[in-house]
């Protein structure tokens, strides 16, 4: 492919009380990509986005972001790395004391020393682009599901990261809600960010992913196109058709 | 050091004596208000407009005042008015009981409350009066669920009694202070009582926890 | 009850023991409550020495009476060389203590706040302080503020045993005009009534900061 390298992941592992949660995880995504992660639940997709915004630190391994590779011994070094991870989580963890302004533009004034006006401005926008701009005087507590997770993204999308990750983003909302969320990431995928996202979204992964990565017990075990992977085609059927099909037949 | 330890040793008997003072004035302290505040928190859920501002303002003006201001309008002005001779021992004992029905009441009250709806609907479906259900069905409920409350009110009422000490009740920390002063061993002897009354609310509280987890009932949170 | 000894002696007796009541009341308020966040954070987020230590102080000073504390500071630091004015004394007294009960209700709220809430804010890049002051705090401090608010509205009642270590606030002034003029009852109604209304003055103030700092929906779950 043509597109540049954005991130490079060398022989990431990762081991929790003993267990081995991540061993030797290699991936490169591509600016513009969105990449897709599926595999059954405990196979590691959720510590490796995490070890990837050092919101847990990899044991061993690299993580090259746009060519310099990521160290991670100084505080602020990791501070600094982290804005330009944003992170989108499974339950949302909006900061319940903010309301929906708040939350986009407290980063913005605390960590990116904005003014207030710049701040508010800058989260307007952001709330406007997510499609929550008339909510932007709620709290969390008074916003559907799909307005929270929504909500998030515009808190991340406020600091311009390089990429973004998402860590089953519709995981956790009524399935009426999923479609919402899942457009707005579909917009911002059109529009060239590069996005990471964990999901058992298969419909969703099949006609938007560039790749589709199978992660179970810790590691890539499968990785290629979408129309490589799900096709019935060839002798074989990998393992991730086969986990597919499992999780159509659980939720058709 | 070792002058320190010995005045410790010669006055410990005469302070723990104290601490049976102490003892009493809580335990009675503590059924005056459970007997009164319960009636109170009644009244106060159930009862009449007049029966519950009644309550209310009894709860504002004890919650609202000073013990120390307590034991002086009622050892040296109210009782003295009343031509009541009555001794700093139950003096302290009924004016911290008398504060104990406000807090206890607050406490049974939250209980009551905090039942849920439909259980005094059911036990007059069974054909109970409203004092058999409220006896029988609400307060047994209600006690158990207190228990959390009440060891925070005896700890209160421990730590409250050592204030008994301006009447002159031979307490805990009277007898520590009138030891102290004459043998100049404050620091040692004033370490020594802070040592008792910890225990004391330690046992106290150990007591009640046990109590709590003996009435424990399975999938009733308190 | 006699309206000239009331109007001309008592009110302006009082009105002088106010003031001794209210300098001690603010500035132990101020210094428990900070003692009490420092002492809340370190049990809960601390290494394990800071958090024990944290844990062993509120323990003594919560399970013992606030007048011992008291007497300990005022008769027996002199046995170790150091001297207090009955009024720094106090202020002390107080101060550690409704800082121990502030560390009680700040390590509860602490423990209710979602782990989420800390992650999310580090992969925004806050810093590990940032995020205490900026996310934690203003969440902690609103579950907090009942507990919090009852313990200063303790504080203003127990500042009458400054009276007992000859600080001479109002009870003080009370019990040395009711000693003179052997008005025990009048006295010390009117005293109580000082109190009272401090301590209403204080739970209307509460309210009125709780209702301000009230979000929807938050501190439900």
């Amino acid at each position: 492919m043509a597109e540049e390298e954005l991130l490079r992941v060398e022989g990431l592992s990762k081991t929790i009380s003993g267990t081995s949660i991540l061993s030797d995880v290699d991936m490169v995504v591509r600016k513009g990509d969105l990449k897709v992660l599926i595999g059954p639940s405990g196979g590691g997709k959720s510590t490796l986005l995490q070890c990837i915004n050092l919101l847990l630190f990899p044991d061993s391994g690299r993580i090259v972001l746009d060519g310099r590779e990521v160290t991670f011994r100084r505080k602020r070094e990791v501070l600094a790395y982290r804005q330009q991870i944003g992170m989108i989580f499974q339950e949302f963890n909006l900061f319940d004391h903010l309301n929906a302004l708040q939350n986009v533009s407290i980063a913005l004034r605390k960590v990116r020393r904005m003014s207030s006006r710049q701040a508010a401005e800058r989260a307007e926008r952001e709330l406007e682009r997510v499609g929550i701009w008339e909510q932007k005087g709620l709290y969390p507590a008074e916003l559907s599901g799909g307005q929270k997770q929504r909500l998030s993204i515009a808190r991340a999308l406020a600091m311009d990261p390089a990429i973004l990750l998402l860590d089953e983003p519709t995981s956790a909302l009524d399935p009426e809600l999923i479609g919402e969320v899942l457009a707005v990431i579909r917009d911002l995928s059109q529009r060239g960010m590069t996005m990471l996202m964990a999901t058992h979204q298969m419909g969703f992964a099949r006609t938007l992913a560039q790749e589709i990565m199978f992660m179970e017990q810790g590691r890539i075990v499968e990785q290629g196109a979408p129309q490589e992977l799900l096709s019935h085609s060839g002798a074989e059927q990998s393992r991730t058709l086969s986990f597919c099909s499992k999780i159509n037949e659980l939720y058709a | 050091m070792l002058e320190s330890l010995l005045a410790v040793k010669n006055a410990l008997p005469y302070i723990l004596q104290g601490s049976l003072v102490t003892v009493g004035i809580v335990l009675g302290a503590m059924l005056i208000g459970l007997a009164l505040g319960l009636p109170m928190a009644v009244g106060q859920v159930y009862g009449t407009r007049p029966i519950r501002y009644t309550a209310a303002i009894y709860v504002w003006f004890f919650r609202g005042i000073p013990v120390l201001v307590l034991f002086f309008l009622f050892y040296f002005g109210l009782f003295n008015a009343l031509n009541l001779n009555l001794s700093a021992i139950v003096t302290a004992a009924l004016v911290l009981g008398l504060r104990g029905v406000a807090y206890q009441s607050q406490i049974f009250r939250g209980g009551i409350e905090a039942l849920p709806h439909g259980q005094l609907k059911a036990a007059r479906a069974l054909g109970m009066s409203d004092t058999r259900a409220v006896v029988s069905i609400i307060l047994p409920q209600v006690l158990r669920t207190s228990i959390p409350g009440w060891a925070n009110e005896y700890s209160i009422v421990l730590k409250d009694s050592a204030i008994a000490f301006v009447l002159g009740a031979p307490e805990i920390l009277s007898r520590t202070h009138f030891v102290a002063s004459r043998t100049y061993e404050h620091f040692a002897l004033y370490l020594t009582a802070g040592v008792i009354y910890f225990c004391l609310t330690w046992a106290g509280v150990h007591l009640l926890h046990r109590l709590e987890k003996k009435l424990y009932i399975p999938g009733y949170s308190s | 009850m006699d309206p000239s000894f009331i109007w001309s002696e008592l009110v302006p007796a009082l009105n002088k023991g106010l003031i001794v009541s209210l300098l001690l009341i603010v500035p132990s308020a101020c210094i428990g409550l900070l003692l009490g966040i420092l002492v809340g954070f370190s049990r809960t987020f601390g290494p394990p020495w800071l958090s024990r230590a944290a844990s062993a102080y509120a323990t003594i000073f919560r399970g013992t009476p606030l007048l011992v504390q008291l007497f300990m500071l005022y008769f027996g630091l002199p046995g170790i060389g150091i001297y207090l004015t009955p009024y720094v004394a106090a202020v002390a007294g107080f101060s550690l203590c409704s800082g121990a009960y502030h560390s009680e209700y700040i390590r509860g709220a602490l423990l209710s706040i979602k782990s989420g809430q800390i992650r999310a804010a580090e992969s925004l890049g806050f810093s590990r302080v940032k995020t205490m002051v900026h996310i934690i705090l203003p969440q902690a401090m609103r579950r907090a503020l009942p507990g919090v608010g009852n313990e200063l509205i303790y504080l203003i009642k127990y500042s009458s045993l400054a009276y007992i270590i000859t600080c001479i606030e109002l009870t003080g002034e009370g019990k040395i005009l009711a000693a003179q003029t052997f008005r025990y009852t009048e006295v010390f109604l009117i005293v109580g009534c000082y109190y009272l209304l401090l301590v209403s003055l204080a739970s209307v103030g509460l309210r009125k900061l709780e209702d301000m700092l009230r979000v929807p929906g938050f501190g439900k779950g």
